[in-house]
């Protein structure tokens, strides 16, 4: 896809090269020229699109389903995508019927589980739907030989982070892992974010948990995220805790992959 | 605590607080909804409006939002509250300060005198019986200059702070988007970038790169990377060039503490700024950012409406003599303001009332993708803003930044505002683009030069 249109005539095109920026856009008199000015608008309906997109749990389900995965739906307490904006208290918790549904299962099911996994529309359901399969495949597999029990996969539908926390409280599950669409940005309307939590329960803080971002093809790869996720996961079972305390050596691991794939120089100071 | 009545017909509104009756007062918004602290229903709101107007200026000298003993800015505003700067208007209720705003005795001269004399729960209050056009016409009548190595504020001037931002701080990727806005005239309220790692290895590099090519093509700017004030007094103390110290500041000393900061802590930042002696045509070195919602985001508002806390950051600005303030009106997202017109209103609250304080506030009139707001409501909210005087916006390529995920001012949007309303860079970065040849402004209008300057084509060269 065409970010923004060519405008050949300007001299500092080059640059493009340099940053994923709108930068070099040209002008006309003072102004953006047309191409630029719709690729701009169609990026924009893209995310807006994303943000309004409904959550295809019927699909989803069926695609768990194919794969010999149970699923359960649930709903938070937001009752639509309007609400769900201006309240994200609501998105935190899950609807009353729901939590008794889940009661139940857990009450049918008892001893808890190892790992619930948690997937929300979020910000966008454009990700969720994209992603969840894909990763899925790639991440259970390397669960199941770690020999971690699931629960079935449970949908939430105007899920925000937070509603993880009562799904695996109710679970009795030692672990969630929630799977939601990011807010999109104006070129990655369908970023998929990992938030991962040992000792799920109601109220906990962001400082609890540990969060994979930016999961996309342009973005983080499946292999990559589900590798970082399950070094996480072992890590917290072993300290048993996560969050702040582990995400700081999580991120020295980051930082040092950053590094070695090196800087270039700056052309603004000769170091071309 | 005093209580307020309010009898419209043969319907009686009681308030319990000045706290309620400000809350209650506020132009709706889904901020003060999730606080739960707005008016039940439109009447309510403006019988509100009705009970504020009544109440005098000197009752909000004696009845604190937020107590005295609970808050340092509270402290803040009741111990350098300036008696003699308020005495023109202390016989005022809010509702005669609104009147005398926009009469002609408050013209630029009155307005920078009464600045110290008004608490921001005073400015809070007038901005919520003001219309639009009100927070227009008032705050086009107050200039606040300041000055560090390019001078802001002065009328008939608008800034940008060019914001460079890449997502892994890749330099060829920041210079590219640098040299790019200064190609467009952007640049002079500083070059300020929000950094995507922030560790003090990085921040230090970022300084040093900044400084560098501000020093090799004689840019009349200030460098400024938005980091934590602790780690650029760190960076000070490692002898890194560092022109602007950035904070987040919020209006309670609750929501400051969540950023990790307090009074204290910014003197410290400020003493360390100062003591580099790096302005050369004025010392105002500090840049802060605020925006409404910050402290009910925080859980430190103190049932205070979101408007009113955002007031009071100002009060922790203006002790600290800042640079540049910038509120970052839609950054926060839908929760705290929902819409386009939300956005808007806010804005131009936010800058009235900094104004009113004698603060030189600037906007980052932004928007994310979950907020039901559009370029269309950017270009409104910019060109109001522009009327009323505003020291500076943001100047980003194409509106799109590509590290904080959200859409702000472009460089050509700033173009517009200043050929439409007439206005021109800060005076040195004015003559700066004379001198290299990128564009000049003559009558409002703006030409560019025909070719690339020399330095800067010898520049791409490189890249060749």
């Amino acid at each position: 896809m065409e970010r923004h249109a060519p405008t050949p005539d300007n001299p500092w095109l080059a640059l493009r090269n340099l940053t994923p920026a709108r930068i070099a856009l040209g002008r006309t008199g003072i102004s953006l020229p047309t191409g630029a000015q719709l690729d701009f608008q169609f990026a924009h309906a893209q995310a807006r699109d994303a943000v309004h997109l409904p959550f295809d749990h019927v699909g989803l389900r069926q695609q768990l389903g194919d794969r010999g995965r149970d699923s359960l739906l649930l709903h938070s307490a937001a009752s639509d995508r309007h609400q769900y904006l201006q309240r994200p208290d609501l998105g935190r918790r899950l609807h009353e019927d729901s939590a008794q549904r889940l009661r139940e299962h857990a009450q049918a099911n008892p001893g808890g589980v190892d790992l619930a996994i948690v997937v929300a529309d979020g910000l966008s359901a454009l990700a969720v739907h994209r992603h969840t399969l894909p990763f899925l495949s790639r991440f259970e597999e390397q669960a199941a030989a770690d020999g971690w029990t699931s629960a079935p996969v449970i949908l939430v539908e105007q899920g925000r982070v937070a509603v993880a926390d009562e799904v695996g409280e109710l679970l009795g599950a030692r672990m969630t892992v929630m799977l939601i669409g990011e807010r999109p940005g104006l070129s990655s309307p369908d970023s998929l974010g990992l938030y991962f939590t040992y000792a799920p329960k109601v109220g906990l803080t962001d400082a609890y948990r540990n969060c994979i971002s930016n999961v996309r093809l342009e973005g983080l790869s499946y292999g990559m995220a589900a590798h970082r996720l399950l070094y996480l996961m072992r890590e917290a079972c072993r300290r048993q805790l996560s969050g702040v305390n582990l995400k700081d050596e999580a991120e020295v691991h980051s930082i040092d992959s950053e590094e070695s794939a090196g800087k270039s120089g700056n052309f603004l100071l000769g170091e071309g | 605590m005093a209580s307020f009545t309010h009898t419209v017909g043969h319907q009686v509104y009681r308030f319990d607080s000045l706290k309620e009756v400000m809350a209650k007062a506020s132009p709706a918004r889904s901020g003060d909804y999730l606080a739960g602290v707005a008016a039940s229903n439109d009447g309510e709101r403006v019988a509100a409006q009705m009970a504020l107007a009544n109440i005098p200026l000197k009752h909000f000298l004696n009845e604190a939002l937020i107590p005295y003993e609970q808050d340092e800015v509270t402290r803040l505003i009741v111990d350098t509250h300036d008696q003699q700067a308020f005495a023109p208007v202390s016989h005022l209720t809010v509702g005669g300060l609104r009147d005398w705003l926009l009469s002609e005795q408050a013209d630029e001269h009155s307005l920078r005198a009464l600045a110290p004399g008004l608490t921001p729960e005073m400015a809070a209050a007038v901005s919520k019986i003001m219309r639009v056009q009100d927070l227009v016409l008032v705050a086009q009548k107050i200039r606040v200059v300041t000055a560090f190595r390019g001078t802001m504020g002065l009328r008939g001037r608008l800034s940008t702070r060019l914001q460079p931002n890449h997502p892994t701080d890749e330099p060829a990727g920041i210079a590219a988007s640098i040299l790019d806005g200064l190609l467009y005239g952007n640049g002079d309220a500083m070059i300020g970038i929000n950094p995507a790692t922030d560790s003090i290895a990085s921040i230090c590099a970022l300084l040093e790169m900044l400084d560098a090519i501000i020093q090799r093509y004689d840019i009349p700017t200030q460098s400024c990377v938005l980091t934590h004030v602790t780690t650029s007094i760190e960076a000070i103390n490692r002898g890194v060039p560092l022109d602007l110290v950035f904070q987040s500041i919020a209006g309670t000393e609750a929501a400051n503490a969540g950023f990790g900061i307090n009074l204290n802590v910014l003197q410290e930042g400020y003493e360390a700024g100062l003591s580099l002696k790096r302005g050369t045509v004025g010392q105002n070195l500090m840049y802060f950012e605020t925006g409404q919602g910050s402290a009910l985001s925080a859980n430190a508002h103190h049932g205070v409406d979101q408007q009113t806390c955002e007031t009071r950051a100002y009060a922790v600005a203006r002790h600290f003599k800042p640079f540049l303030v910038n509120t970052v009106v839609g950054f926060i997202g839908p929760e705290y303001l929902y819409n386009g017109k939300q956005i808007i209103r806010a804005g131009l609250e936010d800058h009235f009332c900094g104004k009113l304080l004698g603060v030189p506030m600037g906007c980052d009139i932004c928007y994310t993708n979950h907020a039901e707001a559009d370029q269309d409501d950017m270009d409104t909210l910019l060109t109001l803003l522009g009327v009323a005087g505003i020291n500076f916006i943001m100047g980003i390529p194409g509106s799109d930044d590509i590290m904080l995920n959200y859409q702000t001012t472009s460089f050509h949007d700033a173009l517009y505002a200043r050929q439409t309303l007439g206005l021109k860079p800060g005076p040195e970065f004015e003559a700066w683009l004379e001198r290299t040849g990128i564009f000049t402004q003559a009558d409002g209008r703006i030409r560019f030069g025909d070719n690339l300057p020399p330095a800067f084509r010898q520049a791409l060269a490189q890249l060749a």
